[in-house]
């Protein structure tokens, strides 16, 4: 059913990633009779193979390609070569989400206009409005069945939201509930319902977690218009003498170079890996990369203003046991200069096992101040602060200088210096979360730094007019024609949100554009 | 190979006596390190018996939980022993390494401090050098790693072939 396509067909649309974007826009495609090969860098591992155990799962799911982290976020210092915790296997990072699906708010698709200018941050509107991906987004929540929308009940509680929900009455938070989860509550589309094993981040093992892996992507291999090639990873974007892209050369499972001809490139390979080939893919006819002429590829590079609290109770919790983000306060989410910074932050349940646990907390932290920690981790409750962070010109995606990967390409190097706004926010949201745990009776608690990145936004950002931007308001390039953007890097900025509904919103929105101009013969 | 086996016979009460301790619980023998006690033993490939011990100490002084027994730091420290057989380099950095943390403990070693903070001060001495990093930064996986010690922790591992925490308990919250 799955159609091979053949190396010199260009009539395909390629699109380099299978996640959100990818997968998404794979199948939309594919559901309109448009032939598409996805090229994915991992391999598939359907989710009976996925692991219930930290480090044996992110042996088999993670992005473990070297990179450099460099800054001054804590990221750097702590793991220097892994500045992104992101996958690579067929489902791209929609095998280790946790489900989290929020719409933007509509402030948060005008920063400039709504923050106005501020020091040191690049901020700009997007070109389309909430209005705009509205329609999407409904479109997006009925295909992920995100619960709380489309008369999907809400998850049950687990013993870590209970205790979020506690100390959140307390302190006079209104809006707290189990989250708007692509995550089945009950039956849904053929997948089973939420068994609170607890392992979201390690792949479901029940597929009831939203992955293009076991939805998008067979749907859109039953069509016979979708052909997966995994192992293939993306190397550079090739074009003729008029500057249209005309296929991608990739290395395949044998590590041997391959070509596939393409009518159309649409690129969805994260946040890193997506500006990595652009800027790899440079020529005499473009010298700085593919679709640079803003000189804005790998720039604006976003992370969310993250960070968790953990709390430790004189009672038992049990946090890992459920779903490990159904749990949300959104009070805080909203724009209100007040606090002390520009936009929001949603708090969220977040749980680690002990292995993790022991490598996340505190990392190079050693002796009993850590160790009478971990002595209650059954007694520990926890949360993920996730808030917008400020795009930046010199926070960026760059090509390394000396080092190169297995295929001769330079690795990525990922650059991040917190802005003020940023701190800020994070400062005001450990201050909160603490009091939170407080409220319902803590012994001692913990603002625990941010972790490797998982939300990587806005190094290919959309933006009305040319010079500001990389892609329009359909993620087409402002410079080519057939060559598109279809991942998070697209964003113009971040949101308090966990940002793939809008990824995979606006790749709906995407396949209707890109099969209108094919119809059109404009591409 | 290092091994660690349980169920070794432990020496006799005399030669403990004879051959001294490593604080109350690790004897060195021949070439091997004893937990009489518990009744394990290991055999370095490559490092010193000795230096074995002052690992193990070593280990439980960076990341102490005293309802661990002294076996699963043993374990989290092999592989910087299967490593030193290896390689040379990586030996002397061991070696090195716990040669100058007994130096700075003074005459009786680094085991030979009696109170944990009086081991702590000496290791705060070095906890910027590559050796101590080496050390800790192998413990994190190496150590919290062990399924055997999730229980000690009320960590409940693998969820699935139970059928996930639906009907066990992921809401039997009661306190609050």
């Amino acid at each position: 059913m799955a159609a091979p396509f053949d190396l010199n067909n260009d009539g395909v649309v390629v699109i380099i990633g299978s996640g959100a974007g990818g997968g998404t826009l794979g199948n939309e495609l594919a559901q309109k009779g448009i032939d598409v090969v996805i090229l994915e860098a991992g391999g598939r591992h359907e989710y009976e193979d996925f692991i219930n155990d930290e480090w044996d799962s992110f042996a088999q799911l993670a992005w473990k390609d070297k990179r450099i982290a460099s800054g001054d976020w804590r990221v750097a210092r702590d793991f220097p070569n892994l500045p992104a915790w992101i996958v690579k296997a067929v489902g791209g990072s929609t095998v280790h989400w946790a489900g989290a699906s929020l719409r933007f708010q509509e402030h948060e698709f005008k920063t400039l206009t709504t923050y106005g200018k501020l020091d040191d941050a690049n901020l700009l509107d997007w070109p389309i409005t909430l209005a705009d991906l509205e329609p999407y987004y409904a479109r997006a929540e009925d295909k992920m069945g995100v619960t709380r929308t489309n008369g999907i009940p809400g998850l049950p509680g687990n013993n870590n939201f209970k205790v979020l929900k506690a100390g959140a009455d307390k302190l006079g938070y209104k809006e707290c509930h189990t989250g708007r989860m692509a995550i089945n509550s009950e039956e849904r589309d053929g997948r089973m319902a939420c068994q609170q094993t607890g392992f979201c981040f390690q792949g479901c093992k029940w597929g009831a977690k939203w992955s293009t892996l076991y939805t998008e992507i067979p749907k859109g291999e039953a069509t016979g218009h979708l052909e997966v090639r995994p192992n293939s990873m993306a190397v550079k974007i090739n074009h003729d003498d008029s500057g249209k892209v005309t296929g991608v050369v990739y290395a395949d499972k044998d590590g041997k170079l391959q070509e596939q001809k393409a009518r159309i490139v649409a690129v969805a390979g994260n946040s890193i890996e997506s500006p990595r080939l652009l800027l790899n893919s440079n020529s005499s006819k473009f010298p700085d990369g593919l679709a640079n002429s803003s000189g804005q590829v790998g720039r604006n590079y976003m992370r969310h203003t993250t960070g968790s609290v953990y709390a430790i109770f004189d009672k038992p919790v049990h946090m890992y046991r459920g779903t490990t983000m159904a749990g949300i306060v959104r009070d805080e989410a909203r724009h209100d200069p007040s606090r002390g910074f520009v936009g929001g932050y949603e708090l969220e349940t977040l749980s680690l096992g002990l292995p993790f646990m022991a490598a996340f907390l505190d990392p190079g932290a050693w002796g009993r101040s850590f160790t009478t920690a971990l002595d209650h981790y059954d007694h520990m409750a926890g949360l993920w602060i996730v808030g917008e962070d400020m795009p930046r010109e010199d926070n960026r995606i760059t090509l390394h200088a000396e080092e190169k990967d297995e295929h001769g390409m330079p690795i990525a190097d990922v650059h991040f210096d917190d802005h003020a706004n940023d701190t800020a926010m994070r400062n005001h949201a450990y201050k909160q979360s603490m009091a939170l745990y407080d409220a319902v009776g803590a012994t001692r608690s913990f603002p625990t730094p941010p972790y490797p990145s998982t939300h990587n936004l806005g190094t290919n950002r959309m933006s009305e007019k040319p010079e500001d931007g990389v892609v329009n308001k359909h993620g087409q390039t402002h410079d080519i024609k057939n060559l598109f953007v279809s991942d998070g890097s697209q964003f113009t900025s971040g949101g308090a949100e966990n940002p793939t509904l809008t990824i995979v919103s606006l790749a709906i929105r995407q396949a209707e554009f890109i099969a209108g101009e094919m119809a059109a013969k404009n591409i | 190979m290092v091994t660690i086996y349980d169920g070794k016979p432990g020496p006799s009460r005399r030669e403990i006596l004879k051959r001294g301790g490593i604080g109350a619980l690790l004897v060195i023998t021949g070439g091997a390190v004893i937990s009489p006690q518990h009744a394990w033993g290991i055999e370095p490939l490559a490092l010193k018996p000795q230096t074995m011990a002052t690992l193990i100490q070593m280990a439980r002084d960076i990341y102490p939980h005293d309802q661990l027994a002294d076996k699963f730091y043993a374990i989290a420290v092999k592989t910087h022993d299967e490593q030193a057989a290896k390689d040379p380099a990586y030996k002397e950095l061991i070696e090195n390494g716990i040669a100058d943390l007994d130096r700075k403990a003074g005459e009786n070693g680094y085991s030979g401090l009696g109170w944990e903070d009086e081991r702590v001060a000496v290791l705060k001495q070095i906890d910027t050098t590559p050796f101590f990093q080496t050390i800790r930064g192998g413990l994190v996986v190496g150590l919290y790693n062990q399924k055997e010690i999730w229980p000690v922790f009320g960590y409940e591992g693998e969820s699935y072939s139970k059928g996930g925490y639906i009907e066990r308990g992921f809401d039997d919250i009661e306190w609050l």
